[in-house]
């Protein structure tokens, strides 16, 4: 029950971590020092919440870890977060579109968290989604600019958006541990806010003035650890100082 | 206006400034005193927003989550302090996109210390302990200085600095305990960062061309001197609670003075740093004229949506 509850967490944690990575690449190189400052606000909320979620989990293990070993020592096929968190910048009409197909997410997974039994995880996402209603806020906003700015804004922020919708599905797959923690009454069943999810997002596209995307070919992996080619050098990247120098602290 | 009228404002200003009452944006003052006061202001701004890249440059790779939210924490300060001084500097009658261009064009300057590479871990350490460090030093004087918004500005900013500095001391007490390699990157970064960090107060004083003018008008109240050997003897100490050493061999505790004597600096290295030729001048400018470039269609995108908008809110009034 308890690996469970530690293989639960990451689900929802690992989203947090390597989009607070991408974020965190951002800093110093945004459009304006007003938009750096709320990129990397957001970056500094995911990696506040992971740290929270990764000590709970490493005071759950059996073994001696810290939230470090957790974030920085896996192999790629342990980290289980969603295909779409991993994307890389390639513009900021991907950054903002990314950022708004997961917050709209966030939320509502947040929102239905705050009911965990478990106590640790309800206060977390107690906590959270105050951030989150910020970061879900930020991301429609911009989406509105782009979509309803300059013909070139929507014509890069709508390309971004048919580019990553197909990474939305995955978002509302159940791994087997997301079962065994919805039946044990800490976990969140997402497929219930599917529907929601997908009807408040056409709603803000619509108020953008962008269109739908209708695609029904959707891709997954993330979640059982089977990630997009970028995700190996997000790694590299992030775990540089930890594999360079082992066992060290800082 | 006549020569007496203005004789007389000129006047009144220096009373003022003598009597360290603070001048506001709508004062009048002399067009010196504005111009000099856009050019430092601004190059602070620039020094702050440029000064992001280098330690950005470790957000990525940061060895831990902890250190990884502190770094996030404190680039965003700068972005900050760069966002009050543009502001502060917009106050005297010149725009935003003046300054940037300035800026990426190569007129304006800034720090020349953040045109050095951080190549390791370390350096996030020593940029903290030791340029931050002596940032404060030059600017503790500033929050006393005459102009209103900039004395202002420096309060808030001289705060966050000193946490930003305990804040890379630490992480170098952490490496200096550390193992036999990190002792060594600690070292390292020290000989690295030491010289750059004593240039940061500027040329020596028999040099310095705009001391005297600066002194009057409290933008300086110590001469580049007095300030470096404050730095020196008040960082000394500091290396040697690490055990680390300061890499000068004439180094030497002076008990006359009580102070430290220092080796001469490299000042041919200093003026190629300045004039554009230092380790990263060329990418530090290029990577924020990019950064300026590729935003322009999110920033033509949020006057559009904002006219727009304003558009809309009218029609619905009528």
């Amino acid at each position: 029950m308890k690996d469970n509850l530690i293989q639960y967490i990451l689900g929802i944690a690992d989203n947090s971590l390597i989009l607070g990575q991408r974020l965190g690449e951002l800093t110093g190189h945004g459009p304006a020092p007003e938009i750096d400052i709320a990129i990397t606000n957001i970056s500094l909320d995911l990696f506040g919440q992971v740290r929270s979620y990764f000590q709970y989990a490493a005071q759950l293990s059996d073994k001696d870890i810290t939230e470090d070993d957790i974030a920085f020592l896996r192999t790629e096929r342990e980290y289980v977060n969603v295909l779409l968190v991993e994307q890389p910048n390639t513009d900021f009409g991907y950054v903002i579109t990314r950022q708004f197909l997961f917050d709209q997410f966030h939320y509502l997974l947040l929102s239905a968290l705050q009911q965990s039994t478990d106590a640790t995880m309800a206060a977390i996402a107690k906590k959270s989604i105050k951030e989150v209603s910020y970061h879900k806020r930020f991301s429609a906003d911009w989406m509105k600019r782009l979509g309803d700015g300059t013909k070139e804004s929507n014509q890069r922020v709508q390309q971004a958006v048919n580019d990553l919708w197909g990474y939305t599905n995955e978002l509302f797959m159940l791994t087997d541990a997301d079962k065994q923690a919805i039946a044990e009454g800490i976990g969140v069943d997402v497929t219930l806010f599917k529907k929601e999810y997908y009807e408040n997002v056409a709603a803000i596209l619509e108020e953008a003035t962008l269109e739908v995307p209708t695609q029904a070919f959707f891709q997954k992996g993330g979640k059982e650890g089977v990630h997009t080619e970028h995700m190996g050098y997000l790694l590299a990247d992030m775990q540089y100082m930890q594999r360079t120098y082992p066992g060290m602290k800082w | 206006m006549s020569e007496k009228e203005i004789k007389n404002l000129e006047e009144i200003f220096d009373q003022k400034i003598a009597r360290d009452e603070k001048i506001e944006p709508k004062d009048w003052m002399p067009e010196k005193y504005r111009q000099t006061h856009i050019r430092q202001m601004s190059q602070h701004a620039h020094s702050e927003i440029v000064g992001m890249l280098p330690e950005g440059n470790w957000i990525s790779r940061a060895p831990s989550l902890r250190r990884k939210v502190a770094l996030l924490a404190k680039v965003q300060d700068e972005a900050g302090h760069g966002l009050y001084l543009y502001s502060a500097t917009e106050t005297l009658g010149v725009s935003r996109e003046e300054l940037y261009e300035q800026l990426h064009s190569g007129k304006a300057k800034y720090s020349s210390i953040f045109n050095y590479p951080t190549v390791t871990w370390a350096d996030i350490g020593a940029i903290g302990w030791l340029v931050d460090g002596a940032a404060i030093i030059n600017q503790v004087p500033l929050c006393n200085t005459s102009f209103g918004p900039y004395a202002r500005a420096m309060v808030r900013v001289c705060k966050e600095e000193s946490f930003h500095q305990r804040q890379g001391y630490e992480i170098m007490l952490t490496l200096s305990k550390g193992t036999k390699a990190q002792k060594e990157m600690a070292q390292d970064a020290l000989n690295r960062w030491w010289w750059p960090s004593l240039m940061m107060f500027g040329p020596t004083d028999d040099k310095s061309t705009h001391t005297a003018q600066s002194m009057k008008w409290k933008l300086k109240r110590k001469t580049n001197d007095e300030l470096r050997q404050q730095f020196i003897d008040q960082t000394v100490p500091q290396a040697e609670i690490l055990g680390l050493s300061i890499p000068d061999k004439d180094l030497k505790w002076n008990e006359e003075r009580k102070s430290y004597d220092f080796g001469e600096i490299n000042w041919d290295e200093f003026w190629q740093v300045v004039k554009g030729h230092g380790p990263c001048n060329r990418e530090r400018l290029q990577t924020r004229v990019n950064a300026w470039e590729n935003g322009a269609w999110v920033r033509d995108a949020a006057m559009a949506y904002a006219e727009k908008n304003a558009e809309r809110k009218i029609k619905k009034a009528v």
